[in-house]
């Protein structure tokens, strides 16, 4: 996986963490999909925001974002989150929700989070 | 390429398109063919998995991702056999009275619609939920808008043998959820309506002639086989039905030459733009097993909103809720405690908010949300709040406040913390799936795109048949208006066939 996606995956969500080897290459499979789908602009687009997003911490902090401790992670994301750009907002947001699907839609999540919902229904909860 | 020919060729399968088939199915025992293309595939029962990211891929353009032009708002809309019918809730309410006035189509009265949306109603089994299957995300609304001083009304559902998977956006697994691929897309087939599959509608020509590319199933994906052999085709009829949808038939009609002759065509787009919020108890509720739906609150016409119970999948859920890191994480991990409503903002039709094509014939949805549009989200957010507090929440999570998490000492100042002052599109997910709009009902070609028999104007061969129908925003759940407009549409067509 991209040393700068993993970096913000672990930012976004920390439990990733704690995701074994098998869960990081479905992580990066489900984004590369999602990402596939979608037109070439976007992709493009896609591609430049991480670029920006690893190089521009080093006018800050003199490190890439890859190799920020988490404190300052989280304190460069939320700058992007709140930016006054809508650019730089939209950016981040499709970055994150990229990552929040590679991450919420993996079977393991679903017991980390207690989320039980089954075809048969009522007939499995009595 | 392929020639075909018919009488009547629909295009689309949802409420629009499944109802006008049905409606049009007896005109092949009198010798007419009737021919519906969808662009999506034909899924069998056992492909209903209900796991989030499959089902959303197998029956959402983008995946229920297609974003507005300057992406600050996704758009869900399913293609599949069905429409969007496969993945509502089934909640369905006769169009509002001043609704209707207020659109003032000529011909076009209250009692027509609601005399048909009741006929809906009672062929796709529509009814009130017993209590026994209501779940506490369900109750938990009622007890807290008591609380809170609202009036609650039960969402009727179309569902029949529900099994309470909670699913019902992913496609109901059970098959419980009477949408027209389980009643009218079946009936109209058994009357001997050909449905085809995978068939994309490129345009729509001045000689009546449709350009149509099948498509192949590509090899693990789901769904059957076109009933065509995959290709180019040009279909020829006597009378074309675009049911597609808000963005596919605008898109169709703006990709086709006969779309140049209509200048208000893509305008009046209203889309109910939706949050999700949630609200997190002490212990554990059912939430994620009963019907999803049951309750609503309407101050559409004083407030500008409508909160809904809901119930969403855990990607859906991440991406609504704002922020990311711990407390994101932490509120993600009180799943099984979680109660949601959805806020829709009533937003209104105004030429700014419209559907375009890029070079390619894509569909692009040019959408700024204007003020009174934030003011609605902001109202029903503040609401949403006092009913989760009324219902005993600890903590509030909502996208107008900064932190976004509220504590039960917030409680008395929701006014001051949810505010529009922290709007900013981009940040705060929204999303919409009540698509209305694009070819709109009116009086002439220069305030409209068609009649209010959804004859487009000055092509009495071409007719409308879905939520683009709409003039402006219907501010409540659509589909049984779709359906009862759709209804007429064929009818109007059925009396006039005889002439085109």
């Amino acid at each position: 996986m991209h040393p700068t996606l993993r970096a913000i995956a672990e930012t976004v969500v920390p439990a990733t963490s704690a995701l074994e080897a098998d869960g990081w290459v479905t992580l990066d499979r489900i984004i590369a999909n999602a990402v596939a789908a979608r037109p070439p602009r976007m992709r493009r687009q896609l591609a430049l925001f991480m670029l920006v997003l690893e190089w521009l911490p080093l006018f800050r902090y003199g490190r890439p974002f890859s190799k920020l401790n988490p404190h300052r992670r989280q304190h460069f994301l939320k700058s992007l989150q709140d930016s006054p750009l809508l650019l730089i907002r939209r950016g981040f947001w499709g970055l994150r929700t990229l990552i929040l699907m590679g991450y919420y839609t993996q079977a393991s999540t679903l017991a980390v989070i207690g989320y039980r919902a089954d075809p048969r229904g009522w007939s499995i909860r009595t | 390429m392929i020639e075909k020919s018919c009488d009547v060729v629909i295009v689309g399968s949802g409420a629009g398109g499944g109802t006008a088939a049905q409606a049009l199915g007896p005109l092949v025992a009198a010798g007419k063919s009737v021919l519906l293309l969808e662009q999506g595939a034909r899924l069998g029962d056992a492909e209903f998995t209900g796991r989030e990211l499959e089902m959303a891929n197998r029956l959402y353009r983008d995946g229920g991702g297609f974003l507005t032009a300057d992406g600050t708002m996704t758009l869900a809309f399913a293609e599949t056999y069905g429409g969007s019918t496969v993945v509502y809730t089934g909640t369905s309410l006769v169009a509002p009275e001043r609704v209707v006035k207020h659109w003032a189509i000529p011909d076009l009265p209250h009692s027509d619609i609601a005399q048909r949306s009741r006929k809906f109603a009672e062929a796709n089994n529509v009814h009130l939920l017993p209590a026994d299957e209501i779940n506490e995300n369900n109750k938990l609304f009622v007890e807290g808008a008591k609380q809170a001083g609202y009036d609650v009304e039960q969402f009727p559902v179309n569902v029949k043998g529900c099994r309470g998977s909670s699913l019902c956006n992913l496609g109901c697994p059970n098959q419980a959820k009477q949408g027209t691929n389980r009643v009218q897309l079946p009936d109209a087939e058994r009357h001997g309506v050909q449905v085809i599959t995978r068939a994309e509608v490129l345009r729509i020509l001045p000689d009546r002639s449709l350009e149509v590319r099948v498509r192949r199933k590509t090899e693990g994906s789901a769904g059957a086989e076109s009933e065509w052999a995959p290709g180019e085709y040009r279909v020829r009829a006597r009378a074309v039905v675009s049911a597609g949808g808000s963005i596919g038939s605008t898109a169709l009609l703006l990709r086709s030459p006969v779309g140049r002759a209509l200048p208000r065509l893509g305008y009046g787009f209203t889309c109910h733009p939706a949050l999700i919020l949630v609200g997190e108890h002490a212990q554990p509720i059912t939430n994620d097993v009963g019907h999803p739906k049951s309750y609503f609150v309407d101050r559409a016409e004083t407030l500008g909103f409508v909160l809904e119970t809901c119930m969403y999948f855990p990607f859906v859920t991440a991406k609504a809720l704002t922020g990311f890191g711990p407390p994101h994480s932490a509120a993600m991990r009180a799943f099984p405690r979680l109660q949601m409503i959805l806020v829709l903002a009533c937003d209104r039709a105004s030429d700014g908010n419209r559907i375009t094509v890029d070079g390619d014939g894509t569909p692009v949805v040019r959408y700024r949300f204007a003020p009174t549009t934030v003011r609605g989200l902001v109202n029903g957010a503040q609401a949403s709040a006092r009913i989760f507090f009324g219902a005993g929440a600890q903590r509030v999570h909502t996208p107008f406040a900064e932190p976004p998490t509220l504590e039960r000492a917030d409680a008395p100042y929701l006014e001051e913390r949810i505010t529009t002052k922290h709007w900013k599109p981009g940040k705060i997910a929204v999303s919409a799936a009540h698509l209305m709009g694009g070819c709109g009902m009116g009086r002439s070609a220069m305030d409209s795109v068609t009649d209010g028999w959804g004859r487009v104007h000055g092509l009495p061969w071409l007719r409308v048949a879905d939520a683009s129908l709409f003039p402006d925003s219907l501010e409540i759940n659509p589909y049984l208006t779709i359906m009862a407009l759709a209804d007429r549409v064929a009818e109007a067509l059925k009396k006039d066939l005889g002439s085109l």
